[in-house]
């Protein structure tokens, strides 16, 4: 039994380090989010038949979306920082062991690479606005008229997305101080966390803006009353099960990841299990448990498993139940982090 | 710079920060002892501390104007270039936002705290009429005072030139007057202060519930730390384990209220085992064969069953402490009213010494000496009409200072004569002396009660007149001519302008007396004149104590065999194992163990101490310190704790025997005290409004001392004598 | 090169928090906050217990987390006995640091910018001790170039046992507590 008393009370930092609130968990799932559509508009953009109309929401209105959802996300990091007016030094210097400092940069070269993939089909996929600025028709045009322009986007969006993703989780890896983060597995876990919330949200999207008579019949009572300024849209209906089934892979992928986490902390020296007890069975079990694991992952994944099956229709109710588990991941991830410490081992 | 400038100085001052309405920082260097603004525009001021009564040497760097830090003077033989906490925080007592700001006239009843801001001259007409009053309709004698610290000389001086002559400090009967008085019956001499305690020096030191670096006592805790940085052999006896028992090479952790059949089982066990110093005892001793005879009952194994400390390890330590001597320092500790039998306590432990040889011998107790400063030549004060109120008849016949309490008892019941007039300095009565009620009581008796302090305390809180201090870095004091190991002189004097409109004390007792009409008494138009009287009179420079702030004089011997004279002022001239005057008096002549009271079943006893960055009651407001420390907690050990279900940080109540309920306090949990105490820091627990900052920050002990336990020799308020129950606050 | 560090001897330390208040003072440190405190670890159950008591502060780690996690420079070693410092302008009060330090020796300053103890080179650069060593009442900090082998940190370390604070958290802290 060890009685330690700590004099010290420092705000933000004492009793318990609590730098971070809701700030930093909705950057790392914005961030997340958009490196998921970037990847899949990446992929969607390379992969795409000129006849393919129905991969336009993957790589034209996800990257549109993903374009606010970053500034959003930028947003809340400008509101976390306590010094703002200095926020112009991140691009005096260019800090090669801070993930910080990677990250600053690689937004940099995000919105270029998201923009440049919403514009190549843009006029396909809303022809209205195309109509009104020409101009847009002629920059498709440009892109989709120089093949290795359109291949170097598809890249440029995939390599980013997946630096975005991976840069998400490593900022918390790289905290040696905090062990329930010290982990390599956060990159991989909020790359593919970001990936499932992404195809979560085209998923939702697709959904809501299936027109009226092919929407399924018991659909959502929420669908149709949101869904009736899409009328016009067309509907892909493959589109929906691929990114179903994709999403599915990656909610797979991310509960093997934290699993591996888990496993990883709890096969590691006494702090490192602490740290995962604080997730397993400590104060933030039964929010990990339940909205995380519980509703964040196993039961989209059954839903969608059904949905696949083709026992029951799609509904945005797994997209719904992904994305808010996405973002409660990183709410938890992040409180709990802060909250496990080294000195926590005290013999 | 003349006495008029001074003054005038001071009104313009006053004047321009009134008009400014701002704090004034006043970026004029006006102490002419200050070096001039160095490098950066700082300059530094040398004057010594008063954030406790040890009175360190002090440096005051003030930075453009701004008081900036305070280091140790490194000339200073108390503080050796290091303050300590609170003498480095005590920029907080300059820059304390709830300080007292103006004179206060009480509006409503006493103890609302409801006042009127007056001028200077208005408080002063107020007092000088209510004391004429009471010197006419009770006589002068009528009129008493409480004062701590050096600050209070000049208000003691006015007050005695008056006609007073009930004047005390707590600091005696609630403090170290059981120590002082058993010393005296021992060796003929105090222990005093700073304390004779030769600890850089010792081999072993003894502390007996002094809990030396929580109490943090300059000289003392310095020198602590260095002998255990030598590797002293260190004894600690203690209910709690006090940081000083951490370093123990033994830790007794001693049942409370049972020290002195500890003491006489130890000096049973150097005497049986002739491990006492047997030429020593022989060469100054009087009367040892009585004494040794008395010892023979007080074996280890009926210690036991008294203090709970195993046999073997009372005989290893004695064995320890008679390896060691004379180098073997029983340390007398300070606050040494605990359970009312603290003379007999306290003469043992002298006798313990005595048996050691280490009284005048180095590693036990030097000789101090002090500067010779001639005391500035005054009038004569008026002869007392009638004797002192405080000891009716010698019925403490061993008191050879005023019994504060003693004053409050004659408040309350009028004998021998009515006391109708209190003048407070710079002390908090309601949580100095043990029973607030009692204290009420005699204030609601009271004609007038003047306080005079830095900051609104609780008995300001009652008073009729409160005056405003200026602190200590924005103010002269008297002399301090240090009775120590090196005997030096030492000037406070100003760093910094007061903020507001708060006075030095030798400008209000002057002011005060002048509308006395006692103005003869002041023959100095300033305090610098009365300074510089009294240092050319000591044949020094006072040009040269205001560039240096302490000048150092030779060096005395200081034990026995460097030439101390090894005298002892007691009847027999011998240092006394057996007192004949004890006897005669109807003591005790060799102390005798009484077993403690115990308290109710299923409470624990209350013992109270000190934390190093807080004095008493007085700097819980002094931002610096409240964040490193801003409330108590009630330390109870963890298995009690587990049983009454509590853990460390929980909020309780303690209720005392008398129904008493303390404000709301933090449990500590620890496996640091025994199960039957609870322990904590005395000061907290504000009731005063004015403290804004530290107003119900933490439980008051002084509010749950309502019993206490009067040491039948010299009156001394034993106060360990509580008890209280824990209770959840829910 | 040197290589600044500390010896604290905890057998002379009684927690008394000079240190902290000498280092709010000499560096106008906010009211509510600290770079220095007082750590108290008690092992052991009555009467039998064993305390140590530490002063703490920024270890000044050769390997420091918080320089290398910011991303703009702000945090770095100082060429001077490799002390870990903040440079206030380029702070943009991300946070990074203080989530880096397994010792929370960083705060975030009411102006923004992250602070914490820089052993106080500003003293040290004119030859005097940092404030909390010069103070000290019980004369249990030590502070001193540990290349220079004759320094009395050096010799001190040499001559009795020290433990630093998580040293398993990899970040070679460069206090040291003599026990």
């Amino acid at each position: 039994m060890i009685e330690f008393t700590n004099f010290r009370h420092n705000p933000l930092v004492d009793p318990a380090v609590h730098v971070w609130g809701w700030e930093i968990p909705v950057y790392l799932f914005l961030g997340g989010l958009v490196a998921g559509l970037m990847i899949i508009a990446g992929v969607r953009l390379l992969i795409m038949r000129p006849t393919a109309r129905q991969a336009l929401v993957c790589c034209t209105i996800g990257p549109l979306a993903g374009l606010g959802l970053l500034s959003l996300g930028m947003l809340a990091l400008f509101l976390d920082l306590s010094h703002k007016f200095h926020v112009w030094r991140l691009y005096l210097a260019f800090e090669p062991t801070s993930p910080m400092s990677w990250g600053a940069w690689i937004l940099l070269f995000v919105y270029p690479a998201l923009l440049a993939n919403a514009l190549a089909h843009l006029p396909e996929a809303i022809p209205a606005l195309a109509r009104r600025v020409p101009v847009l028709v002629k920059i498709s045009d440009y892109i989709l008229t120089r093949p290795r322009l359109v291949l170097g986007t598809g890249l440029a969006n995939i390599t980013i997305g997946v630096a975005l993703g991976l840069y998400t989780g490593i900022l918390l890896g790289t905290m040696g101080a905090r062990p329930l983060w010290n982990s390599a597995v956060l990159g991989p876990l909020f790359l593919f966390s970001g990936l499932s919330t992404a195809a979560a949200l085209l998923h939702g999207i697709l959904v809501l803006t299936t027109p009226d008579g092919e929407r399924p019949e018991f659909a959502d009572f929420l669908l149709s009353m949101v869904a009736r300024w899409t009328q016009a849209r067309p509907l892909d209906n493959r589109i929906a099960p691929t990114l179903a089934q994709a999403d599915n892979s990656f909610l797979t992928i991310e509960l093997g990841l934290l699993g591996l986490l888990l496993i990883g902390h709890l096969t590691s020296t006494a702090v490192h299990q602490q740290a995962a007890g604080l997730l397993l069975n400590g104060p933030y079990a039964a929010v990990f448990w339940v909205f995380v694991i519980g509703l964040g992952i196993l039961i989209p994944l059954f839903l969608q498993h059904l949905e696949l099956l083709h026992r029951i229709r799609h509904t945005i109710a797994p997209p719904i139940l992904v994305l808010c588990g996405g973002l409660i991941l990183r709410f938890v991830l992040v409180a709990a982090g802060q909250a496990s410490h080294w000195s926590a081992a005290l013999p | 710079m003349n006495a008029l400038s001074r003054r005038r100085f001071l009104k313009l001052t006053a004047a321009t920060i009134v008009a400014a309405g701002a704090a004034g920082r006043a970026t004029r260097a006006f102490a002419a002892g200050s070096a001039p603004d160095g490098a950066g525009g700082v300059r530094q001021v040398p004057t010594f501390c008063d954030l406790c009564f040890w009175k360190c040497g002090a440096l005051a760097s003030v930075r453009n104007g701004r008081l900036w830090k305070i280091e140790g003077n490194p000339v200073d033989p108390l503080c050796r270039g290091r303050l300590c906490p609170r003498g480095t925080g005590g920029i907080g007592a300059h820059t304390d936002p709830d300080r007292l700001r103006a004179p206060l006239i009480r509006t409503h009843e006493r103890g609302e705290e409801k006042w009127q801001e007056v001028t200077w001259d208005e408080a002063f007409d107020y007092i000088a009429g209510r004391m004429k009053k009471i010197a006419a309709e009770h006589g002068p004698e009528s009129m008493g005072m409480f004062a701590h610290g050096i600050g209070g000389t000049f208000l003691k001086h006015t007050l005695k030139a008056y006609g007073a002559v009930n004047v005390a400090a707590p600091s005696y009967a609630q403090c170290r007057g059981p120590r002082e008085v058993g010393f005296r019956l021992t060796f003929g001499d105090d222990i005093g202060s700073p304390e004779r305690t030769d600890i850089e020096n010792t081999d072993c030191l003894v502390l007996i519930g002094s809990h030396l670096g929580e109490n943090m006592h300059n000289t003392q805790v310095q020198e602590f730390a260095t002998a255990v940085g030598r590797g002293a052999s260190l004894i600690v006896v203690d209910p709690r384990f006090s940081v000083a028992a951490s370093k123990a090479k033994f830790y007794l952790p001693i049942k409370p209220g049972t020290d002195l059949a500890l003491l006489l089982a130890w000096m049973h066990v150097l005497v049986t085992e002739k491990l006492y110093d047997a030429e020593y005892v022989a060469k100054y001793g009087f009367g040892f064969e009585q004494f040794a005879a008395s010892l023979t009952t007080c074996t280890p194994e009926w210690a036991f069953a008294e203090t709970g400390i195993e046999p073997d390890t009372i005989r290893a330590t004695a064995r320890e402490m008679a390896r060691h001597r004379p180098a073997t320092l029983v340390h007398p500790g300070r606050h040494s009213n605990w359970n009312g039998d603290d003379t007999q306590r306290s003469r043992a432990i002298a006798l313990l010494n005595a048996l050691l040889g280490s009284w005048g011998r180095k590693g036990g107790f030097y000789q101090p000496s002090s500067m010779d400063v001639p005391a500035y030549p005054y009038p004569a004060y008026p002869k007392a009409g009638r004797p002192n109120v405080d000891n009716p008849g010698r019925k403490y016949p061993f008191a050879n200072e005023a019994i504060s309490t003693g004053i409050r008892d004659a408040t309350i019941s009028g004998k021998p004569y009515s006391i109708k007039g209190w003048m407070v300095y710079a002390t908090n009565l309601l949580n100095a002396l043990p029973n607030q009620d009692e204290t009420i009581r005699a204030i609601q008796q009271l004609d007038l009660l003047v306080v005079v302090d830095v900051i609104p305390s609780e008995i300001a809180g009652w008073a009729d007149v409160v005056l405003p201090e200026s602190v200590y870095l924005e103010r002269f004091d008297d002399l301090n001519p240090e009775y120590f190991k090196q005997p030096f002189l030492a000037l406070r004097q100003p760093v910094v302008e007061s903020p507001h409109d708060q006075k030095p004390n030798w400008w209000i007792a002057k002011k005060l007396a002048e509308k006395l009409g006692l103005g003869a008494y002041y023959p100095w138009r300033d305090i610098e004149e009365y300074l510089d009287h009294r240092v050319t009179a000591a044949g020094l420079s006072y040009a040269e104590l205001k560039q240096k702030g302490i000048i150092v004089g030779p060096r005395q011997p200081n034990y026995f065999d460097e030439g101390a004279p090894a005298e002892f002022d007691t009847p027999s001239k011998k240092i006394e194992f057996y007192s004949l005057q004890l006897e005669k008096a109807g003591f005790d002549p060799v102390p005798r163990y009484t077993p403690p009271v115990a308290g109710p079943a299923g409470s624990f006893r209350l013992l109270f101490g000190r934390a190093p960055m807080h004095s008493f009651s007085r700097t819980q407001s002094n931002r610096l310190l409240s964040d490193l420390m801003s409330e108590n907690v009630v330390w109870l050990n963890s298995t009690a704790a587990a049983r009454l279900g509590l853990k460390s940080d929980d909020f309780v109540r303690l209720r005392n025997q008398d129904g008493v309920v303390s404000n709301r306090i933090k449990v500590k949990a620890t496996e640091r005290i025994r199960p039957d105490c609870v322990y904590m820091v005395h000061g907290f627990g504000h009731t005063s409004r004015g403290l804004r900052h530290a107003f119900g920050k933490g439980a008051s002990d002084a509010q749950l001392i309502t019993r206490y336990r009067t040491d039948p020799l010299m009156g001394g308020t034993g106060m360990n004598v509580n008890f209280v129950t824990v209770e959840p606050d829910v | 090169m040197s290589r600044y560090i500390m010896a604290i001897d905890t057998r002379r330390c009684v927690g008394c928090m000079d240190c902290v208040v000498a280092c709010k003072t000499e560096n106008h440190i906010p009211e509510g906050y600290t770079r220095d405190w007082i750590t108290e670890t008690v092992r052991g159950s009555f009467p039998t217990p064993s305390l140590e008591i530490r002063t703490e502060r920024c270890n000044h780690c050769a390997n420091p987390p918080c320089v290398s996690c910011c991303p703009t420079g702000a945090s770095h070693i100082h060429e001077r006995g490799g002390v870990v410092l903040v440079n206030q302008d380029e702070c943009i009060g991300c946070k990074a640091c203080l989530a880096a330090c397994p010792y929370d020796a960083r705060y975030i300053h009411p102006d923004g910018y992250a602070d914490k103890c820089t052993f106080c080179i500003h003293r040290v650069e004119k030859g005097q001790l940092p404030a909390c060593v010069s103070v000290c009442p019980t004369r249990c900090m030590h502070f001193g170039d540990a290349d220079d082998p004759f320094s009395e940190v050096s010799q001190l370390l040499a001559s009795r046992p020290s433990h630093t604070l998580l040293p398993e958290a990899g970040t070679k802290p460069r206090i040291y507590y003599l026990t």
